[in-house]
């Protein structure tokens, strides 16, 4: 008896030590990768909206959309965790365009720029990273006509509850046909503004072009889409729901 | 089956000649136009994103279908000319050109390597029935003594004509007299470049507060460009410098260009100077009082000035000031030169002569005076016959400048008469295939000096010929047609691909094989 305790005993060491072993075995749990961090070089956002004008940037983001990739150049909307960045007419192949999808990482050089209150980074290039985000729609329409506005310029930005106060046009003064950039009128509080369905961004046949198509004076929306700028807020919008 | 063989060899060369041959018969004047028949017409218009500009091609089509029921004109509309471009060029490709479009004599250049693809004209104007006021026309269209000249010759490549004229404009410059005049300067007549350079760097001083002394803001570009192209090409050509021949040699890449550079330069990096393409629409910084001299097409005038009906700014960055209308600045203000531009119309040949004819009748019907006129009168457009001028109710709307900030806005006629006063002193750059490309290089050319002197680079000798040398390989200019075949010409294309000479040589030697293997099959029998 005792020596089949003995045995028994060195068994269960074994196996305890075996399961000891299994267990350091296993891969230790990797370090949590920050995927906002910055790398060297790389400005912060901070950085970047203080940066003037013309001068060179390098920035860490990730595309959020892209316009149609045309001539050897994309147009991208990109955003961190801490404010976008509107990457125009950056250089770029097809095969690369395709790559660009949302919430791919891309380190961005180019010079920063301004064009009718849009701030953006022309003649840029870019190379992929490691990471992935998507960035969640902001409401903002307790900000609309505020000055604090400008600071969600480009980001990913939603507006609840506005009333639609006429048919969208093809271009801005319905001098257009289909398939052209849509725009539109949504007030709140009393304020009307233009909202633009950009058609290189999503054109003819997508859901949101459509839907705008058919949005009638009196409609209530919720919308999302970009906090893009000209001569002022000019959202492009990438969906809209009729309430 | 030996038998056979020839005969199969006769098919298989007859199908291998027609293959690749997408030329089109050349178009023939039909004795009599056959309205005894339906025609579907496809036109491709241009508008400046203005509506009344949509309403009057619609009225033209209604107006037109009403005289010729048997013709349908469907309109696809466009706001934008390389857009036309890239789509003609691919509907060449698959043969479903539209019949008649808007279309810059430059495009007409490049459309034309495709062979018969765009009906010479020529023919059609002096016919007695259908041409140029012809006898059986069912409209009052412009006989061709009633053409301006000038234009008409715009639409001539080669030795034929190939569109005719729609429209004509040219550019102006719209200034703040106010702003200048509180810069100590007096506005003259004709404007010279000095004089633009050196009241743009006035308008620099600033306030100790940091805002410019003369508008008080913290925003200012005394001197906005929208077209570089054309700043580049009137440039040289008030300086008589080389730009290209007739025949598609390049000669821009020459030292009057690096002057002109040079003397931009400094003002792009004090930033008295700016671009459209750089810093956005002159007429939005101009109203904003924000710049004192805005170049753009007369086209683009109702967007210049205080009181303009057309704006993109929030009405609460409207400035008051007094504008007023100059030609472009010039060297030589004894002999100014200025640039003819604007839409013409062309017409893609088709297998049926008929087609061609009833679209041939509708381009004509652009001419009329109703259209002429009504279409001048949307922006500052010249008519481009004399009839629609000289038309009493033309030169009643031409008295009527300023009456009133709509249809009689001032600075759209003063940019009007400006090109009718100037007309003789108007020219357009050479036509052929690769002047397109050219003309996007010359303003490239001020746009990459404006923006590396924004960002601190240096520009010298050494710069300069580094830019030469990346603007005549971005823009292919030494594959233009002077440098393989001259205009139109098949060898246009360029050298073949490798892949197409590899693919021509298993052709040979295919063709080869089987004739040996029949030869000797002869033998045999």
């Amino acid at each position: 008896m005792k020596k089949i305790f003995a045995v028994l005993l060195a068994l269960s060491m074994v196996f305890a030590l075996a399961a000891c072993t299994s267990g350091s075995n296993e891969p230790a749990a990797e370090p949590e990768v920050d995927i906002f961090a910055k790398g060297e070089g790389v400005m912060t956002y901070a950085e970047y909206a203080a940066a003037d004008l013309d001068t060179e940037v390098t920035v860490e983001t990730f595309v959020q959309a892209t316009q149609s990739w045309w001539d050897n150049t994309i147009t991208a909307y990109t955003q961190d965790n801490e404010g976008a960045y509107f990457l125009y007419n950056m250089a770029c192949s097809e095969e690369d365009a395709a790559k660009l999808v949302p919430g791919t990482k891309i380190k961005v050089t180019g010079f920063k720029s301004e064009w009718s209150g849009e701030v953006e980074i022309v003649d840029a290039t870019f190379e992929i990273e490691e990471g992935e985000y998507i960035a969640e729609a902001t409401d903002v329409t307790a900000l609309l006509g505020t000055d604090e506005m400008i600071e969600h310029q480009n980001q990913f930005v939603a507006f609840k509850g506005m009333t639609v106060e006429s048919e969208a046009i093809y271009k801005w003064d319905g001098s257009g046909a289909d398939g052209d950039d849509l725009y539109f009128q949504v007030s709140k509080d009393g304020q009307t503004y233009t909202f633009t369905v950009e058609s290189y961004l999503c054109g003819a046949g997508t859901e949101v072009y459509e839907a705008v198509k058919g949005l009638k004076a009196g409609d209530t929306v919720d919308m999302e889409g970009f906090c893009y700028w000209y001569e002022g807020l000019n959202p492009h919008i990438t969906s809209v729901t009729v309430l | 089956m030996k038998r056979l063989l020839p005969l199969l060899l006769l098919v298989t060369l007859l199908l291998t000649a027609c293959h690749g041959s997408q030329g089109m018969a050349e178009f023939a004047v039909p004795e009599e136009f056959d309205a005894s028949r339906d025609y579907e017409i496809t036109f491709w218009a241009k508008n400046d994103t203005n509506r009344t500009q949509v309403d009057i091609y619609e009225k033209a089509i209604s107006d037109f279908e009403a005289l010729y029921p048997n013709i349908h004109v469907n309109m696809r509309l466009y706001t934008d000319y390389a857009r036309i471009y890239n789509d003609v060029i691919t509907n060449i490709s698959t043969g479903t050109t539209p019949n008649v479009c808007v279309s810059y004599p430059d495009h007409i250049a490049t459309y034309l390597t495709g062979q018969g693809t765009v009906v010479p004209l020529d023919g059609l104007f002096a016919d007695e029935q259908y041409g140029l006021g012809g006898s059986s026309l069912l409209y009052d269209g412009p006989s061709m003594d009633e053409m301006v000249p000038q234009f008409l010759e715009e639409c001539r490549i080669g030795e034929s004509h190939y569109a005719i004229p729609y429209m004509r404009s040219t550019e102006a410059c719209f200034i703040n007299k106010t702003y200048v005049e509180k810069l100590g300067y007096e506005v003259p007549d004709e404007l010279t470049w000095d004089f633009l350079w050196e009241v743009s760097e006035a308008a620099l001083a600033k306030n100790p507060d940091g805002t410019f002394a003369v508008n008080g803001q913290n925003v200012l570009i005394p001197f906005i460009y929208k077209s570089t192209d054309n700043m580049m090409i009137q440039m040289l050509k008030q300086l008589d410098a080389p730009y290209s021949t007739p025949e598609g040699e390049i000669q821009i890449f020459n030292d009057t260009t690096k002057d002109l550079l040079f003397t931009i330069s400094p003002h792009a990096a004090s930033q008295a100077f700016s671009t459209f393409k750089i810093s956005s629409y002159p007429a939005n910084f101009l109203n904003a009082g924000q710049c004192l001299f805005a170049i753009d097409s007369t086209a683009g005038s109702t967007w210049m000035g205080t009181d303009a009906p057309l704006c993109d700014i929030a009405p609460d960055k409207i400035v008051r000031f007094e504008t007023v209308v100059r030609a472009i600045p010039q060297f030589d203000p004894g002999h100014p030169q200025m640039i003819s531009q604007g839409p013409s119309v062309c017409i893609f040949n088709k297998r049926d002569p008929q087609e061609v004819l009833a679209s041939w009748l509708f381009a004509q019907f652009l001419l009329t005076n109703d259209v002429q006129i009504a279409y001048s009168e949307t922006e500052g457009y010249v008519p481009v016959t004399t009839k629609a001028q000289n038309d009493p109710a033309y030169v009643d709307y031409l008295s009527r400048g300023g009456e009133d900030n709509k249809e009689h806005y001032f600075a759209k006629i003063e940019a009007v008469q400006l090109l009718l006063d100037h007309t003789g002193d108007t020219f357009v750059t050479p036509v052929f295939n690769g002047s397109a490309s050219l003309r996007d290089a010359a303003g490239q050319m001020i746009e990459e000096v404006c923006k590396s002197r924004r960002r601190g680079q240096t520009v010298d000798e050494a710069y300069m010929e580094g830019l030469f040398e990346k603007i005549n390989s971005l823009y292919r200019l030494d594959q233009t047609a002077a440098s393989i075949g001259g205009p139109g010409s098949a060898d246009d294309l360029g050298p073949l691909p490798a892949m197409s000479k590899g693919l021509l040589i298993v052709l040979a030697l295919t063709w080869c094989g089987i004739a040996v293997w029949w030869l000797r099959s002869r033998k045999k029998e």
